[in-house]
């Protein structure tokens, strides 16, 4: 969508270029985002076409723990669960990831082997990065050793609002280098960016600085995903592609726990970014206890009932 | 990329919701009666040609026995019936509208061919909404503005079009009623099913017999309905041709007239618009209801700096909408209402063809059965074209270009008709420089289509006369 700057290189040449590009895009008007988010939520995702969205949007979780009181034993349970998530049912897939902190990541990375799920690590002074730029890149170093396969990094929000964009590009441009091989994912935390103008910005602030995936939140913040968030978010993705042909993917954190959310944002991916993006390598749901409905609603669809909640593991 | 596509499977809302009877009278002082000389015609589901019920077709006799039933109930109830009281019957219509929502979500999109996610999300609540709204003003008729203890009129005699038929009923029947009026309401030939349904919705409110009565019938019998003598009042709201031919079958009579006409308002996008919000109110502005709303938004004016990207996000997001069963929950556009509305549209496409404009279309399947026609554009579009100028009343955009805000204005408005604009800018002073200067009954900034019943609707020029919600809607209704 956006008008300006043909040239991306040249936007990302100085603070004062990067700044005037990201004032330079178009507004969202929040009304007309919010109203577009709500009647996609009306869609009426039947039969097939939910088992497809089910199984999607379970190969889509990267199943997270990140508490103060997790423990290998905790993170060896959650691992276990992300490969077989219904262990009475072999033909239900794996989840994508397992979210930890970096100290735990190579339990994790041990439980997982080989499987395919893929270790991810939030990293950076995670959740409110107030540490230090040398801080936040050995944070990241740290996990990419210990074996993460990705890392989710959270952005200055301070220097956001204070304008200081140079320094946020900066500071992931750091971090992209070094994650190496792993992907990165760039948490906005939208709750505290507080509006869609800032959303979109920071949206193409981490794009440009090199992201692989943009993500809404840390799931520690009030609001943390919401529909017209996510919505914004899959515009820029789609209009960043338009621009530079290069594909960066999305995910919504926190807030996401019944399947019928998460079936309503598989349709606003289907419908806002395309169904490119309708791919664990492309879109990711950051939760916890959304799995479990998901498995329940499965296994709804294939027996006809509802289990009880008793025959789905808790981990 | 994605391993496999994301159909989404057939959701049809349950259409055994609503009864529907084999035949239908005419709604006559409280209770059905036949017509008196025994004629009839079929009403269709536009999207499967299939019949759905033999509609009478209401005489002069029949129409003299509705506005007689009307007069009498005036004169020997409802003239004195307190507001108070008037307002605990429209409060009472306005729930069990909402109560019975979804058989007349179901009934409306079955009659009319709309999908049912605007008669569910749009028509009905607005509907209901009304009915709210003025039972209100019933018992406050004082406070109004139009002196201490305004009259009313006595007799309404209302026509209303076939593209929102229970909201078109509602912006009539409301207003009347809550001013202390009867009515005698003819809705359109090709949909009469709802404003049949809400016959029975008055028997169930306990509403007085002829406060409300409703004929049906096609021009001849709305004919005889708006130039019989003893009504007070003509509320008539269809196409500007046939609003020509009721003010002169009304001049010089007591009649107080209002009308409704036609619209081929102006969309304009400057660019500082927030541009993915716009694109989705062009879409809402053109595609809504098949295109087949008076005030939508059928000539885009796009600042010439970001046509192309208002352009290309216009046509990814038209490749988006899902043309099909009305029924279905996920149907974005339904079934265009009648074969001689489509053969207009057909027409009048054909035209901006030959006149040298480009179509386009997203590749969509058409149902074999019904009438449909896909959402179109079409671009290189001048003033001059008569696409530009003429209303389609379908899915038919035509996309125009501007330099400046004053040229935006001046193409806006040169028009015969004035209903509605929407502006589309980040700038809020631009929204009120704009709002000055367009010659527009209705002018909505960065939205589109948006109706609420305590906002005024209504034309300038040849789009009509008198206003319809609000407080300025019960004028039409009071002896001031």
């Amino acid at each position: 969508m956006t008008t300006t700057a043909p040239n991306l290189d040249d936007v990302t040449a100085s603070a004062t270029s990067l700044r005037r590009f990201l004032a330079g895009l178009p507004g969202v008007d929040q009304v007309g985002a919010e109203a577009r988010a709500a009647t996609l939520a009306t869609r009426s995702i039947k039969t097939t076409a939910k088992q497809y969205a089910l199984d999607l949007a379970i190969r889509m979780v990267d199943l997270t723990t990140l508490e103060g009181q997790d423990t290998p034993g905790k993170v060896r349970a959650l691992s276990a669960k992300a490969m077989r998530p219904d262990p009475a049912d072999p033909t239900c897939p794996a989840v994508a990831a397992v979210c930890v902190y970096p100290d735990l990541v190579a339990v994790a990375k041990d439980q997982v082997g080989s499987s395919g799920v893929k270790v991810a690590s939030v990293a950076t002074g995670f959740p409110s990065g107030r540490t230090s730029l040398d801080v936040k890149v050995a944070d990241t170093a740290d996990a990419v050793a210990a074996g993460a396969d990705e890392v989710d990094m959270v952005i200055d929000r301070g220097a956001f609002l204070a304008g200081q964009y140079g320094q946020v590009y900066d500071e992931i441009v750091a971090v992209k280098a070094a994650t190496k091989d792993a992907h990165l994912k760039v948490i906005l935390e939208t709750g505290e960016l507080a509006t869609y103008d800032n959303v979109r910005r920071a949206s193409w602030l981490a794009m440009l600085a090199g992201a692989d995936f943009i993500k809404t939140s840390t799931g520690k913040v009030q609001p943390a995903a919401t529909m017209p968030v996510t919505l914004v978010m899959l515009e820029a993705v789609r209009e960043f592609r338009n621009q530079t042909g290069r594909m960066i993917g999305v995910k919504p954190a926190g807030g996401i726990r019944t399947a019928k959310d998460a079936i309503r944002y598989l349709v606003m991916v289907n419908e806002v970014a395309g169904p490119d993006w309708l791919d664990p390598d492309w879109f990711r749901f950051g939760a916890s206890s959304l799995l479990n409905d998901l498995l329940s609603q499965r296994t709804k669809m294939t027996t006809g009932r509802y289990s009880g909640p008793d025959y789905f593991t808790l981990d | 990329m994605a391993d496999s596509v994301f159909e989404y499977a057939p959701a049809p809302e349950r259409r055994d919701i609503v009864d529907i009877a084999s035949s239908y009278g005419l709604f006559i002082d409280g209770k059905f009666v036949d017509g008196t000389d025994g004629k009839s015609f079929k009403t269709i589901s536009p999207a499967s040609e299939e019949v759905l019920a033999e509609i009478t077709e209401a005489g002069e006799a029949d129409v003299d026995a509705a506005v007689k039933a009307a007069r009498r109930a005036y004169d020997r109830v409802w003239s004195q019936t307190s507001g108070g009281d008037r307002a605990k019957y429209l409060y009472r219509i306005a729930r069990i509208l909402a109560e019975r929502s979804r058989e007349f979500a179901v009934l409306e999109s079955l009659d009319n061919g709309k999908p049912i996610r605007e008669s569910r999300d749009v028509d009905v609540p607005l509907s209901s909404a009304w009915f709210f709204y003025y039972a209100g003003w019933a018992d406050k008729l004082g406070y109004a503005g139009f002196g201490p203890n305004p009259q009313p009129l006595g007799v309404a005699a209302q026509v209303i079009p076939w593209n929102f038929p229970l909201m078109m009923l509602a912006w009539k029947i409301a207003p009347a009623l809550a001013a202390g009026n009867t009515v005698v309401l003819k809705p359109a030939e090709t949909t009469p099913l709802t404003a049949l349904l809400f016959a029975d919705v008055c028997q169930q409110a306990e509403l007085p017999a002829g406060v409300v009565n409703i004929v049906t019938g096609a021009g001849a019998t709305g004919q005889a309905l708006v130039t019989h003598s003893d009504v007070d009042k003509v509320a008539f709201t269809g196409s500007t041709e046939v609003g020509r031919m009721i003010a002169k079958a009304v001049a010089g009579s007591r009649k107080k007239l209002t009308l409704e006409l036609g619209g081929k308002a102006a969309n304009v996008i400057f660019d500082d618009a927030p541009i993915d919000q716009a694109v989705e109110g062009i879409v809402n502005g053109i595609f809504f209801n098949q295109g087949h709303v008076c005030c939508a938004g059928s000539r885009l004016l796009v600042q010439e700096s970001v046509y192309d990207e208002v352009l290309e996000s216009l046509k990814r997001r038209m490749g988006t909408l899902r043309v099909g069963d009305p029924l279905d929950k996920n149907t974005d556009i339904g079934a265009i209402n009648s074969a001689e509305q489509l053969a207009r549209i057909k027409l009048l496409s054909e035209i901006g063809d030959s006149e040298g404009a480009e179509r386009w279309s997203p590749p969509c399947e058409l149902p074999e059965h019904g009438y449909w026609f896909p959402p179109t554009i079409f671009t290189g579009v001048s003033q001059a074209h008569r696409i530009a100028r003429e209303e389609i009343f379908g899915p038919v955009l035509s996309v125009l270009t501007f330099r400046t805000p004053a040229e935006a204005i001046e193409k806006a408005n040169n028009t015969p008709y004035g209903l509605s604009a929407g502006v589309w800018t980040d700038k809020g002073s631009r929204i009120l420089w704009m709002a000055d200067r367009l010659r527009a009954g209705v002018v909505w900034a960065n939205t589109f289509n948006r109706f609420d019943p305590a906002s005024p609707f209504g034309g300038y020029k040849e789009s009509g006369y008198g206003r319809e919600g609000g407080r300025h809607g019960l004028e039409a209704y009071l002896d001031v």
